[in-house]
């Protein structure tokens, strides 16, 4: 089969692999139809994640087809079309067994602090991901569940991760009515956070990015007010004033370890990878939320130690809410909100990508051009 | 503001449900789907056994030693090789996922892979490329200049380390094997000249 192949920092290729074979009673196999590169992704793609081996083949947001099935799965057959969480998970582990499905135990023995995640290194289980022709599918009468027929493909394939984190992102928030939401990043997680925020009862929804196609986005997809931190002479002064010098309620970080608006703190992760992630964002959020307020966090960061503002945090007294998003928890109700007309995912989506051309897919992503907000992959085109 | 008790005036519920399709449908914390954060539900994820079947090792799959056991069900990409794969088994071996040491050696083990893989790839018949690999068509289709020039954007103050990370140890290997070539053209003239003579 035809899969992409990570080749080192900033390289990728596709190349001919064995196609995946059960390996487990309850494992599937599933044909791709469509695949999308994450923000996520270039977090391995420039070679941060601790692990990430050469050979292995990328992707955790993708819906397909199901191919073959092990002798234990009851819940789909061959022809099923799914979509597949992002998170690889057993459903049984004392973490599953109460819900927090991203945090699954049985999956993942090269770490204990992150659960399995479909082609994102071995620290999260070293599973091949679905940017290919076909992909093992573990647990398959767990995670995934049969694309129901009036839902749109691109809006499945979206709900496989980033509709999910970014609706979760709001939740994390713990909005009430009336509250002033800030979101860092306008990126697809962010945008769907923004839109999340106003279904739980902001009364404001402010989007922070440097990127001023994004933050158009922001505006017109997501009715979110916008600020490009790289127009202000000091981010957090500008959120203080619009807030009356309160500070929000909320920040949202959807922005994660290549944060940008400090080039000592992005070199010395981005690139020197002496830390975990560059935490410009996170002492962004620290510093713009008000005393008493709340700090989600769903941007990735890797395992290494970071340099956050901690008493800061500490002092004003926030709470911070965390997690990789237990994306199958979230699925009925975002089914009732794209049905309802509510959350709109696909209207995200920019480029549409072979798979031949990964390498330029990848690139156009992570140097931010042509207006890229959401490179979908299509490995039949 | 703040040194007052008083909250800033905002937008009115109706005002708001006008102008933002759906707001404050999930306006009540208690029913979103992801609180309570923890719920006992064994039942709801699909699971119909108690412990999964173990899957077959097929070789020694390394594992956190801050795992009691190796986990039934795992990832079989890219089994170790080479000096990475030592330096990998090293790490999990002997350090916990607490220790800087056990990440920083994986890092270090990830560089040495991409070099022993660029290598390898020599000895094949499709080498590693790194102009097409790194996609730097999309330089041209998707607008490179267009997408940078004259606007407000952050990460140009470090996109210019990229090509330097990318091609700078190529450069670098190019110039040692050159010099080898050189050094070992030199010695094979002065050999010459000296039976010449």
């Amino acid at each position: 089969m035809r899969a992409m192949v990570y080749r080192g920092p900033y390289k990728v290729r596709v190349e001919e692999k064995d196609k995946p074979r059960i390996e487990h009673p309850n494992d599937a196999i599933v044909r791709v139809t469509r695949a999308a590169i994450c923000g996520s992704d270039l977090h391995l793609y420039h070679g941060m994640m601790p692990d990430t081996r050469v050979g292995m083949t990328f992707g955790h947001e993708f819906i397909g087809v199901v191919d073959e099935v092990g002798s234990s799965v009851q819940n789909l057959k061959p022809g099923d079309r799914v979509m597949v969480p992002f998170n690889v998970y057993c459903g049984s582990c004392y973490f599953c067994a109460r819900g927090l499905y991203s945090n699954c135990h049985n999956v993942n023995p090269n770490a204990t602090a992150v659960g399995g995640i479909y082609g994102y290194s071995h620290t999260c289980g070293g599973y091949d991901g679905g940017q290919a022709e076909y992909v093992r599918v573990p647990f398959a009468d767990v995670g995934p569940s049969v694309i129901p027929d009036w839902l749109d493909e691109d809006d499945a394939l979206l709900m496989t991760d980033a509709l999910a984190t970014g609706y979760f992102g709001a939740q994390l928030g713990e909005i009430t009515e009336g509250d002033t939401v800030v979101v860092l990043g306008a990126g697809p997680v962010g945008l769907f956070a923004a839109a999340s925020s106003w279904l739980m009862g902001a009364a404001r929804v402010i989007v922070i990015d440097h990127l001023d196609y994004r933050l158009e986005k922001a505006r017109t997809f997501a009715h979110a007010e916008v600020i490009n931190f790289a127009e202000q002479d000091d981010i957090v002064v500008t959120v203080k004033k619009t807030t009356d010098y309160l500070g929000a309620d909320v920040v949202i970080d959807a922005v994660g370890a290549e944060a940008d608006g400090n080039f000592l703190q992005h070199v010395t992760s981005a690139k020197l990878k002496l830390q975990g992630g560059s935490p410009i964002a996170l002492n962004w959020a620290i510093d713009a939320a008000r005393k008493g307020g709340t700090i989600s966090v769903m941007g990735a960061y890797g395992p290494m130690f970071s340099a956050v503002k901690f008493g800061d945090a500490m002092n004003k007294g926030l709470t911070l809410r965390m997690n990789q998003c237990p994306v199958k928890r979230q699925w009925p109700r975002l089914l009732e909100h794209i049905r309802d007309g509510y959350l709109r995912p696909r209207e995200i989506i920019t480029h549409r990508i072979p798979l031949e051309h990964i390498a330029e897919g990848y690139h156009l992503f992570s140097a931010k051009l042509d207006g890229c907000i959401k490179p979908v992959i299509v490995p039949s085109a | 503001m703040p040194y007052t008790p008083d909250q800033p005036p905002t937008a009115s519920p109706e005002e708001l449900r006008a102008r933002i399709p759906g707001w404050g449908v999930d306006l009540d914390p208690a029913d979103r789907p992801a609180v309570p954060k923890e719920r006992f539900a064994p039942d709801e994820a699909g699971a119909h056994w108690h412990f999964p079947e173990r899957q077959e090792e097929r070789w020694p799959r390394e594992r956190s030693i801050e795992h009691a056991q190796l986990t039934p069900v795992f990832g079989t990409s890219c089994p170790p090789k080479g000096l990475s794969g030592v330096i990998r088994k090293h790490a999990y071996r002997t350090y916990s996922e607490g220790r800087a040491a056990h990440w920083l050696l994986l890092l270090g083990a990830d560089r040495v892979d991409a070099w022993e893989s660029h290598l390898r790839s020599f000895f094949t018949t499709r080498p590693d490329n790194p102009i097409t690999q790194t996609g730097l068509r999309a330089e041209f289709t998707g607008h490179g200049l267009a997408s940078r020039l004259g606007r407000n954007r952050a990460d140009l103050n470090h996109q210019w380390l990229d090509p330097i990370i990318v091609g700078g140890p190529w450069i670098a290997a190019g110039g040692v094997v050159v010099s080898v070539v050189r050094r070992a053209r030199r010695r094979r003239a002065r050999r010459a000249a000296t039976v010449e003579g």
